[in-house]
């Protein structure tokens, strides 16, 4: 089991390094460049050349990959911003933490109203229990994010005056994003957890379990729930990608500074270290997610847990 | 009316959705005495397994419905019962181990907290130890050994999760078992062993059983009493003697003892029924077995045959029906040969 994590950390580090070369490569492939950005349409073409040269924008592709990786790999240096001459890590790192809250805010929302309504849809089907719930979150499922937000800001905000339109100052300012972020996949999720129970409920061992005298209450929340959650799980830790780029129309929509809204304003300026900073902080913490997915899987299945201890290095 | 743990009376099952009502059991009776087994025969989908759910109003509950009849088990009515009384009598009193071991047992639990549950829903303040003291005995009663209580279903082999399913259903040591189809899903000398061990466990526990089973010979090795169950209906009933030997015979069970191999007939090919059972949304009006017997009368196709009782031998068919019993002549030899092999 330790081997089995050890490993899956240890798989980080090409995530990395693909990860950086993805963004490298494709901010490579797009027209403009920082000088031009920084200094505006109308600054004559020598200072931008010479601009860009001083931030090293000019250098080859593979040159500026393996400079930028040494460098976070020797010194722990994450570069400097081109555009705000700031350290990187310094200026992506809070910003991250306020998407992860955020992420995190939504994913225990949608998790908290989508699960329980799917398991109260499937033990209950065709009664109200399960049609109203799940009529509403197909609605909910087909709205997108921005359009949401927007109805909730008009709603909230403008009309009834009840919550902060912006920023993230306190605790209900944080009530309309992760909102936002959270109906559509709280809907996903009922679904989902709504058509695994209806799996599990109709398997043999179900049927084993009552014809041992358990009642309806053990049967369902021991024998089936246990099994039922097992897609339920992973399905959650998929829905972060979800989230974080949820986020992004969130963090837009409500003026939160969150690293989505950070990437969006720099791709502009082509502020390539930011960028790939927030890029690759991202894509770290889906990967410790689905490590995580993977270990709470193991925790209530044994058949995996078998798998993974006879796994060799 | 002591001796009887269990018995049913006209039971009709339907399976009611929005687009059709399957008629699985149609007005069945049949009567286990206390410490017998009854073989309830018949192919898939004769009803069987639905009698059985029935018994422990386990059929699914969205489309199941008992039409009408009463099942008694041990002078008491198990449709009236409250479905808490009933909690308190599956596994308690009644148990059951089903048809495919891969898929009875729950693929997360531990193999001894699995028959420790059914210990402790019956006898909630049984003390921990006791429980375990219990489920080692269980296990090691089924030859399993005790230390492999804390492994997963996953572990085990199908024989061997039958043998965890019948240590689960025979754990309180109920007074009736009803076993579905126990050892088909099983290779051939596994099936031999489980069933010796059912055979030997109900002798030791003086449980009533009721075997369900398409397998003449798992009958002729441990039943008293036998049914034979075609399309929703028992044909014919008796016991073990009346079925197993030649003499009058419903013409259903005269081809399903034909569609047994008997290494010493000559025969090269088997005799087996023709045709299909009907289709159960649509029953035949007369007798259901009509469309395919060789010995069908204009009479057959319209009424419905009344069962002609002789001592312990009961049969539902025109042939015998208020007729002399003369008219059994040239019953095939089926189950002549069929003992002949037996008693080898």
């Amino acid at each position: 089991m330790h081997k089995y994590i050890i490993k899956r950390l240890l798989f980080l580090i090409p995530t990395i390094l693909g990860v950086a070369f993805i963004i490298f490569f494709v901010l490579n492939l797009t027209p403009g460049n920082p000088g031009r950005a920084i200094l505006g349409t109308s600054a004559p073409q020598a200072d931008v050349d010479q601009l860009n040269e001083e931030l090293g924008y000019n250098l080859p592709l593979l040159q500026k990959y393996v400079n930028y990786i040494r460098k976070v790999a020797v010194e722990q240096d994450f570069g400097t911003s081109y555009f705000t001459k700031q350290g990187v890590f310094d200026e992506v790192w809070p910003r991250f933490m306020i998407t992860m809250r955020l992420a995190c805010v939504g994913i225990v929302l949608s998790t908290l109203i989508g699960v329980p309504l799917g398991i109260l849809a499937a033990v209950k089907q065709y009664s109200p229990l399960d049609t109203i719930p799940s009529l509403i979150s197909f609605l909910l499922a087909a709205i997108p994010a921005f359009v949401l937000g927007m109805v909730l800001l008009f709603l909230f905000s403008l009309k009834l005056n009840l919550l902060p339109s912006y920023g993230l100052n306190s605790w209900q300012s944080y009530i309309m994003p992760a909102l936002t972020i959270s109906i559509p996949t709280a809907a996903i999720n009922l679904r989902f957890t709504k058509s695994s129970m209806l799996e599990s409920i109709r398997q043999d061992f179900v049927r084993t379990a009552r014809a041992k005298g358990a009642s309806e209450r053990v049967v369902i929340w021991k024998h089936a729930l246990k099994n039922a959650l097992l897609p339920v799980v992973t399905n959650i830790g998929l829905n972060l990608g979800g989230l974080i780029a949820g986020s992004v129309v969130a963090e837009q929509l409500f003026s939160v500074p969150g690293v989505g809204s950070l990437i969006v304003d720099r791709i502009k300026y082509k502020d390539e270290p930011v960028i790939i900073a927030g890029t690759v902080l991202i894509a770290v913490c889906f990967t410790i997610i689905m490590l995580l997915v993977d270990l709470i899987y193991a925790y209530i299945d044994p058949r995996i847990r078998a798998k993974y201890a006879s796994t060799k290095g | 009316m002591k001796d009887t743990i269990l018995e049913i009376k006209d039971l009709s099952v339907i399976y009611k959705t929005d687009l059709e009502t399957v008629e699985a059991v149609n007005g069945i009776s049949l009567t286990i005495g206390k410490g017998k087994t009854y073989g309830l025969v018949g192919e898939t989908g004769a009803g069987k397994t639905t009698t059985a759910l029935s018994i422990l109003r386990l059929l699914p509950a969205a489309t199941g419905r008992v039409l009408g009849g009463s099942i008694q088990f041990d002078g008491e009515d198990v449709l009236s019962l409250s479905e808490s009384d009933m909690c308190a009598l599956r596994g308690r009193r009644i148990a059951m181990v089903f048809q495919d071991p891969m898929t009875s047992l729950n693929p997360v639990m531990t193999v001894g907290d699995q028959i420790a549950e059914a210990l402790l829903v019956h006898d909630r303040k049984m003390g921990k130890e006791e429980v375990e003291r219990r489920v080692e005995e269980t296990l090691s009663m089924v030859g399993i050994l005790p230390s492999r209580k804390i492994e997963y279903p996953h572990q085990f082999s199908g024989g061997m999760k039958q043998r965890v399913v019948i240590a689960m259903a025979l754990a309180c040591e109920p007074e009736l078992l009803i076993a579905d189809e126990p050892t088909t899903a099983l290779d051939v000398t596994i099936q031999a062993q489980v069933l010796m061990m059912i055979k030997e466990l109900r002798n030791r526990l003086g449980t009533s059983m009721l075997m369900i089973t398409h397998d003449l010979g798992i009958v002729a090795k441990i039943c008293d009493d036998v049914g034979v169950m075609y399309a929703g209906e028992i044909v014919e009933s008796g016991s073990v003697e009346d079925i197993f030997s030649p003499g009058r015979h419903h013409p259903y069970t005269e081809g399903l003892f034909g569609s047994i191999p008997d290494l010493k007939s000559r025969a090269r090919r088997l005799t087996p029924i023709a045709g299909l059972m009907p289709d159960p949304t649509a029953l035949p009006q007369g007798c259901v077995f009509a469309p395919r017997c060789k010995k069908c009368q204009e009479r057959c196709k319209t009424v419905r045959p009344k069962a002609v009782t002789e001592g312990t031998h009961r049969i539902a068919c025109h042939l015998y029906g208020g007729q002399a019993a003369g008219s059994a002549q040239g019953i095939s030899g089926g189950q002549d040969a069929f003992r002949r092999k037996e008693e080898q």
